[in-house]
């Protein structure tokens, strides 16, 4: 018996609220962050990620009261994303009680941002987001770039190299999400998931396109995820954490049950 | 009054031990009606005071030591473990061995006589297949002594882990838990009135915070 491999509910939150993903134009209301939490962490779930979209700058209070309150009740490492820009807002953030932030853009405009962020709190709670697109035709060598902005700005920067410098800077661990796949629910970008695993040292979460149980464990056995985050499909019931982590096992994948 | 101490030495989270304390003293509080009380505090007259120290530790070694050293955290601690009962939390655990390897060696406590080894750059399962480091996650921990802190918490439960550096140690009888990780690893370490985990208890859901709740009614010895 050895390390299981984790399922990672994300919550995207705005104002307050749990959303379906971000990139849904009929947005729906999946409940209270605190008791969804507190539901999937009673159910199972190895972590929770946390995931700001509040847009308006006036709303992070919300966001800290809401880290605040997950915290006093949730008991497994929790992970707090979106808005990360300063030392101060990952202090903000440690403060009101999540054991890991995410970076995303912040990463992609200072990269110098991940390695004094890792140096400060230690590389144990820095994760970075990476936001991939395949940007390689059909039948060429495949070639990922970051993207940012919900995969609206390209930067040209491409996936493998930049992860091995987020990892040379303190990266802890990579939320790797293929912004091809995102909200699709025809299963992850396996291939982008197991060269960026094969490429660095540290775990990687891989994210976007889960629709089905067997996703979650191929992204494991075929993408080398070390974790697997969805939303969707938990959220609106449509799989408990139970189920994930039964079908995981029955495919011979070690898990917390 | 349960007083319960949590050495702030400046390094990193303690946010998340002191909810978890927080959390199950107040359950344990409407079981036996006595309050638990739980200050995160680098002040030695409250740590002195308390009736139980946790000794917790993030980051890196070096900066960990470095603040330990400078706030005579070891002196603390060396007094709370003659006299009352001390957890100790991964770095915090790591703290007190004899070295680390981390940082390009750096001098720890030497309260227990074990070496804080890196993981390697090329650990491999006993498959060959590679294990990504840091060790984060759930893994199993295998109770290879009886001890108080671990009523109630059956044998081989899963705890949230996060390190790269691990205990090895020399004083092999010390040893109370066991996980496996290419290699065999102190999960937790038991001597008189300290118990130490690598893993997170704060962090682990109902067998981490079973094990707190232990802590917070265990007499030492």
């Amino acid at each position: 018996m050895s390390l299981a491999k984790r399922i990672i509910p994300c919550l995207d939150c705005d104002n307050g609220r749990v959303v379906k993903g971000v990139k849904f134009l009929d947005i729906r209301d999946a409940g209270d962050p605190v008791e969804v939490s507190k539901r999937y962490c009673d159910a199972g779930a190895d972590e929770i990620t946390f995931l700001d979209i509040t847009a308006s700058h006036e709303d992070r209070n919300t966001t800290v009261e809401t880290v605040r309150a997950i915290a006093g009740q949730v008991f497994i490492p929790l992970t707090v994303g979106g808005g990360i820009r300063t030392l101060e807002d990952i202090r903000t953030m440690l403060n009101a009680g999540a054991d890991k932030v995410s970076i995303n853009t912040a990463a992609v405009n200072n990269p110098e941002f991940v390695k004094e962020a890792a140096a400060r709190f230690g590389s144990q709670c820095i994760v970075v987001a990476v936001d991939a697109k395949r940007v390689s035709q059909e039948g060429e060598k495949p070639r990922w770039e970051i993207f940012t902005h919900g995969g609206r700005n390209p930067t040209g920067i491409e996936v493998i190299a930049w992860v091995k410098r987020m990892v040379d800077y303190g990266a802890g661990e990579i939320l790797l999400t293929s912004m091809d796949r995102d909200g699709t629910k025809v299963g992850f970008d396996l291939e982008l998931n197991r060269a960026v695993s094969e490429a660095v040292s540290v775990p990687i979460i891989a994210s976007g396109g889960v629709g089905n149980l067997e996703h979650l464990a191929e992204g494991v056995l075929q993408g080398k995820a070390d974790a697997v985050l969805a939303a969707s499909i938990f959220h609106f019931q449509e799989y408990s954490i139970q189920e994930a982590k039964e079908h995981m096992a029955s495919q011979g994948i070690e898990v917390r049950l | 009054m349960n007083k319960i101490a949590v050495i702030d030495y400046g390094m990193g989270n303690l946010h998340s031990v002191a909810k978890a304390l927080e959390y199950v003293g107040a359950e344990l509080a409407l079981a036996t009606g006595d309050e638990v009380e739980v200050s995160v505090t680098p002040d030695p007259k409250i740590i002195a005071a308390a009736d139980r120290v946790v000794f917790p530790g993030v980051g890196a070694i070096r900066d960990c030591m470095a603040e330990i050293n400078r706030l005579n955290v070891g002196e603390m601690v060396a007094t709370a473990m003659q006299t009352k009962p001390v957890l100790a939390i991964c770095v915090g655990m790591q703290a007190l061995m004899n070295r680390s390897e981390e940082n390009g060696g750096v001098e720890c406590l030497g309260f227990m006589d074990g070496e804080v080894r890196f993981f390697g750059d090329d650990l491999r399962d006993e498959e060959g297949e590679r294990l990504k480091v840091p060790h984060m996650g759930w893994n199993e921990v295998t109770q290879t002594q009886d001890h108080p802190l671990w009523k109630d918490v059956p044998d081989k439960s899963r705890f949230y882990f996060v390190h790269s550096y691990y205990v090895q140690m020399n004083d092999v009888a010390k040893i109370s838990g066991t996980t496996y990780y290419g290699t065999e690893v102190a999960a937790t370490l038991a001597d008189s009135n300290i118990f130490a985990t690598q893993f997170h208890p704060e962090k682990s859901q109902t067998a981490g915070l079973t094990l707190l709740r232990n802590f917070l009614q265990w007499d030492g010895g």
